[in-house]
């Protein structure tokens, strides 16, 4: 069974991001576009590593000031609250709603911070050509993907807080500078997820081990 | 399951580790998986174009009210004030936060409304195969913003907002906050129906360059 199991690339065939469709490039340099789908064919997603790092430390970079910058000021009769992130997790549980306050942490704090360190376990595992637990690293890859949209979350708190809570001159809410960084450490995130082309992970693995 | 690759049958590539195998015939319902990595290859739904078609229509409907209607109104020392999700966006814009108001106007609404309209206009142009070619476009941009529309986590954003309001002023759902239940309901249904691989089969190609295989 393992004679004969070989990858597309190996095999000199592209398969196609989108569609799936698989096709022999004339020249191997520039495979082009797939002819079915008009998308761009790639043998491996180009630059991947270095995109995804370069994405990875972005985000690293703004999720300190995104923590520690206040995402919501309060004005309340002429007096303003500032409130972080982690602020608003302390206020929704003293409120008493702690299964809420738990969401948003998880949301906010702990999938952007798991996000950044799957990647980097990922990036590094690839640069140094493990065969270790592919499967388990596809996994761990495909949950980064799932996950990582759910951090958008305090940005829409925060967006529709601000909409609904326009009561001049009694009480005002305003977005703080942090929600701009929250807000980049997700769309960043996203993209390094994107750009991650998960086929490296079994590039090394040229013994076909998998049980079958 | 599948097998490594034969002679016979259709070949395809692993999304996720390239391997290359045979994929049998499978019956709707079923699923065929990578032998090596465990990701989905193929499943095949009982109405490809049908259903989700059905789905999608429904999805546009409930968009457009889910848009235009108020997600909560509050009530507070006599005001009364209500948003949407375009008035939240355009909220953020004016209090300066633009790049953010153009992050949450992209995920909330342009997002899930180009997917709809793109997959509307691909499932009604593949019911007569063979389909133009710039179908096959359209379906790839479908792909692409799909995972940017948040429907399921704008939801759970609202429902928080809602209860932190809730401490300070009397608030009150509006109907834009079922719509956007409803989305993300039929933004699933859309996705466990629809079989991308049947459409890419009724779509035209032409393979004068590449020489491609089956």
């Amino acid at each position: 069974m393992t004679a004969t199991a070989l990858t597309a690339a190996e095999a000199g065939l592209v398969s196609c991001e989108t569609c799936a469709l698989l096709s022999r490039p004339v020249e191997a340099a520039e495979p082009g576009y797939c002819r079915r789908c008009g998308g761009k064919l790639e043998w491996r997603r180009h630059h991947s590593i270095q995109y995804t790092w370069a994405l990875v430390v972005a985000a690293a970079i703004c999720y300190i000031p995104a923590n520690v910058l206040p995402v919501l000021n309060t004005t309340t009769l002429g007096s303003t609250d500032s409130d972080t992130i982690m602020g608003g997790v302390a206020l929704l549980y003293t409120t008493g709603s702690w299964p809420l306050a738990l969401i948003v942490l998880v949301a906010s704090v702990m999938v952007p911070l798991g996000k950044l360190i799957a990647l980097s376990y990922l990036l590094i595992s690839v640069q140094r050509g493990s065969i270790q637990s592919n499967r388990d690293r596809t996994r761990l890859y495909r949950l980064v993907e799932i996950i990582g949209r759910w951090s958008m979350l305090d940005v829409f708190v925060d967006t529709f807080t601000v909409a609904l809570i326009q009561l001049q001159p009694l009480m005002s809410v305003a977005p703080g500078p942090g929600v701009l960084f929250f807000a980049a450490v997700v769309v960043l995130t996203m993209i390094a997820a994107e750009s991650f082309d998960s086929r490296l992970i079994w590039d090394s693995d040229a013994t076909r081990r998998f049980d079958a | 399951m599948t097998r490594p690759m034969t002679d016979s049958g259709e070949i395809v590539a692993c999304p996720e580790c390239d391997l290359l195998q045979h994929l049998p015939e499978l019956a709707p319902g079923a699923k065929a998986r990578c032998l090596r990595c465990g990701n989905t290859l193929a499943s095949p739904a009982s109405e490809p174009i049908d259903a989700p078609l059905a789905l999608t229509l429904a999805a546009a409907v409930v968009f457009i009210i889910a848009n235009t209607t108020p997600l909560m109104g509050l009530s507070a020392v006599g005001r009364q004030a209500a948003t949407t999700i375009p008035g939240g966006a355009l909220e953020m814009w004016r209090q300066g936060e633009i790049v953010t108001a153009v992050i949450v106007a992209f995920c909330a609404i342009i997002a899930p409304g180009s997917y709809i309209l793109f997959m509307l206009t691909t499932l009604l142009a593949v019911r007569r195969p063979p389909a133009p070619h710039w179908v096959g476009e359209l379906l790839r941009w479908a792909d692409s913003v799909q995972p940017w529309s948040m429907n399921e986590v704008m939801i759970l954003g609202i429902l928080v907002a809602l209860i932190k309001i809730a401490e300070l002023a009397t608030v009150e759902p509006g109907i834009g906050m079922y719509a956007v239940g409803g989305l993300v309901v039929l933004f699933a249904a859309i996705m466990i129906t629809f079989d991308p691989r049947e459409v890419w089969r009724r779509i035209e190609w032409t393979d004068d360059v590449a020489e491609a295989v089956r």
